[in-house]
């Protein structure tokens, strides 16, 4: 079935694209949180054509000293969109860009920025600069004309301190890693919001393609004890409590975990692994099979090498 | 009622074509443009036909290009004596060449997509006539020309020869998987010729067969194989390989019983 409907996905790209007339726009609607906070929410499913690459979440802030962004998109054009859009709902100039992680859905927008106003931590900063780039050939790939004019730039402001603030507005930085070598998470202190970056899904499978899980568990824990109160997660709904969000992204990914672990000791096959059955309690979960045949992808040969004992002669 | 009278059909058309010699290639309905060319090579003039039964599975997305998910499972068929697993738009179209003895209509493993291609897993008979299934897969370019990771890495001599397998007994026969290391030269990287693991057989007590396979170098980097054999509890199953160099991956490995504990996890 998965083989037909793969067939029928490519038939149908390739009648809809000429009969495009329209201009590619991103729709950019911020939905407002918190009193001066915004997020631009992303489609939850896969990057695809059908949604520009526009998949994850953006956050507005306005400050006196400025707008702040936490994120900015997948492409030149949408980077372009979002800035219209966010100085003309807070009616100020974008001062601050902040970079969660590697991830081209986040950060591929930069370029529509200034260099000095992009900001990462000295580990992302770094990653960047042999990695950055690399995901180009691919969203032009997945995205053509979504993409155009799209270069990967990197960010001019190196973040050294613990914390940034514009005008009374206080945000604290804390770089963690798991879901990628370097994810910056980042606390509102005027609104108790967490923006998570990709720390924490929300009803929308994580995906697992830079993920150190056992980072990722201290990350989540350091994550439930700020004390904020509700969360901007990377993808998905915003989270109105604590640590809803928090909670089913730990659940999702010791799931995976385990069952990968006890697919690899069965002696069951990567297909076998991306087709058992999840369980009821991820419904919610948009993508999650999706991203259950990735994750398959990224850790079975590790898991391969640690759990299969060793037959050769040589042993 | 229109639509119920196309098994009968199916069934007619079984029924006759084994008798013609030359049969021609039927039209795929993947419409690959290497059907009709790929088919002769493979198939010569034994006869064709196109049947959902033969199960091609794989991820909905390749995730990695050099490292590709796919099993062919034609379990539902009966006297089915080789297996084939090919991609019709990679520069090595076929991938393993399976004759399983003592052992399901069943193969897993995992191979390089150098482009979009058709994936397909075709099955053949007792009386020497094909049937053939898969789908097309969207992959990003290049998981045959780019560097297997061990080269890029400079590493893949130290782990040469090394294998890991499991036997499980399940209700439906033993699974077996192997994991060999091995960079599988495409050769087509820079100087570095082709070289790949090439053959592989599995006996067990008293040296029955468990079948045995030609691979290319279109299977992944670090290749795994899953096949699915009627073997005895606590069978001592043997492996024995070898590649274009020349050099053995010779091993052995015990049946075990599914283990529950593990079962329960999932």
């Amino acid at each position: 079935m998965i083989n037909r409907r793969i067939a029928l996905a490519g038939l149908l790209g390739a009648i809809a694209l000429p009969v495009r007339a329209q201009p590619l726009a991103y729709r950019i609607t911020p939905e407002k949180i918190a009193e001066g906070l915004w997020v631009v929410r992303g489609v939850d499913a896969p990057i695809a054509m059908a949604n520009g690459g526009a998949i994850a979440n953006i956050t507005i802030l306005a400050t006196e000293a400025g707008t702040v962004l936490v994120d900015c998109g997948p492409s030149l054009r949408y980077g372009n969109a979002l800035r219209h859009a966010a100085e003309a709902l807070t009616g100020k100039p974008v001062v601050r860009l902040y970079l969660t992680h590697l991830h081209p859905d986040h950060i591929y927008a930069a370029a529509a920025f200034a260099p000095g106003i992009v900001a990462a931590t000295p580990q992302l900063a770094t990653l960047l600069k042999s990695e950055g780039a690399g995901f180009s050939d691919g969203m032009y790939r997945l995205l053509g004309d979504w993409m155009r004019g799209t270069e990967f730039t990197l960010p001019g402001t190196i973040l050294a301190a613990d914390h940034e603030t514009f005008g009374t507005r206080r945000l604290r930085l804390l770089p963690l890693a798991g879901h990628s070598p370097a994810d910056l998470a980042i606390l509102d202190e005027a609104s108790g919001t967490l923006i998570a970056g990709d720390l924490v899904f929300h009803d929308r499978a994580p995906s697992t393609p830079h993920a150190d899980l056992a980072k990722w568990h201290t990350a989540l824990k350091t994550l439930a004890a700020l004390g904020h109160k509700c969360v901007v997660p990377g993808h998905g709904p915003i989270d109105p409590t604590p640590t809803a969000a928090i909670d089913q992204t730990r659940d999702w990914l010791d799931w995976v975990t385990a069952t990968l672990r006890a697919a690899v000791a069965a002696g069951e096959d990567n297909v076998a692994a991306g087709n058992v059955a999840i369980p009821a309690r991820f419904a919610t979960l948009q993508s999650a099979r999706y991203e259950l045949q990735r994750s398959v992808s990224h850790f079975y040969p590790g898991l391969e090498a640690e759990l299969m004992p060793r037959i050769d002669a040589k042993r | 009622m229109f639509v119920s009278s196309t098994p009968w059909l199916g069934v007619i058309v079984l029924a006759l074509a084994p008798v013609s010699a030359h049969a021609a290639l039927p039209a795929d309905p993947l419409g690959s443009p290497m059907w009709q060319r790929l088919g002769t090579t493979l198939f010569g003039s034994d006869p064709v036909r196109f049947d959902d039964r033969v199960r091609v599975d794989f991820p909905e997305i390749a995730e990695d290009q050099s490292s590709f998910p796919v099993t062919v499972d034609a379990r539902g068929i009966k006297g089915v004596k080789r297996i084939l697993l090919f991609a019709d738009l990679n520069p090595i179209p076929l991938a393993i060449d399976y004759a399983p003895q003592g052992a399901r209509a069943f193969l897993g493993t995992r191979i390089k997509l150098d482009q979009r291609t058709p994936v397909r897993g075709a099955v053949q008979l007792e009386d020497g006539s094909w049937l053939v299934s898969g789908g097309w897969v969207d992959a990003a370019g290049g998981g045959c020309s780019a560097p297997p990771a061990s080269r890029v890495k400079g590493d893949w001599a130290e782990h040469l020869g090394q294998v890991r397998g499991i036997a499980v007994r399940e209700r439906d026969g033993t699974h077996i998987r192997l994991a060999f290391r091995h960079p599988m030269d495409t050769g087509f990287v820079t100087n570095i010729p082709t070289y790949n693991l090439d053959t592989v057989a599995l006996s067990g007590a008293g040296s029955k067969s468990y079948g045995t396979m030609r691979i290319e170098a279109s299977v992944a980097e670090d290749p795994t194989i899953s096949v699915i054999a009627d073997t005895a509890a606590g069978e001592a199953i043997v492996l024995r390989g070898s590649d274009t160099n020349g050099i053995r991956y010779d091993g052995s490995l015990a049946v075990h019983d599914a283990a529950p504990a593990l079962a329960a996890v999932g």
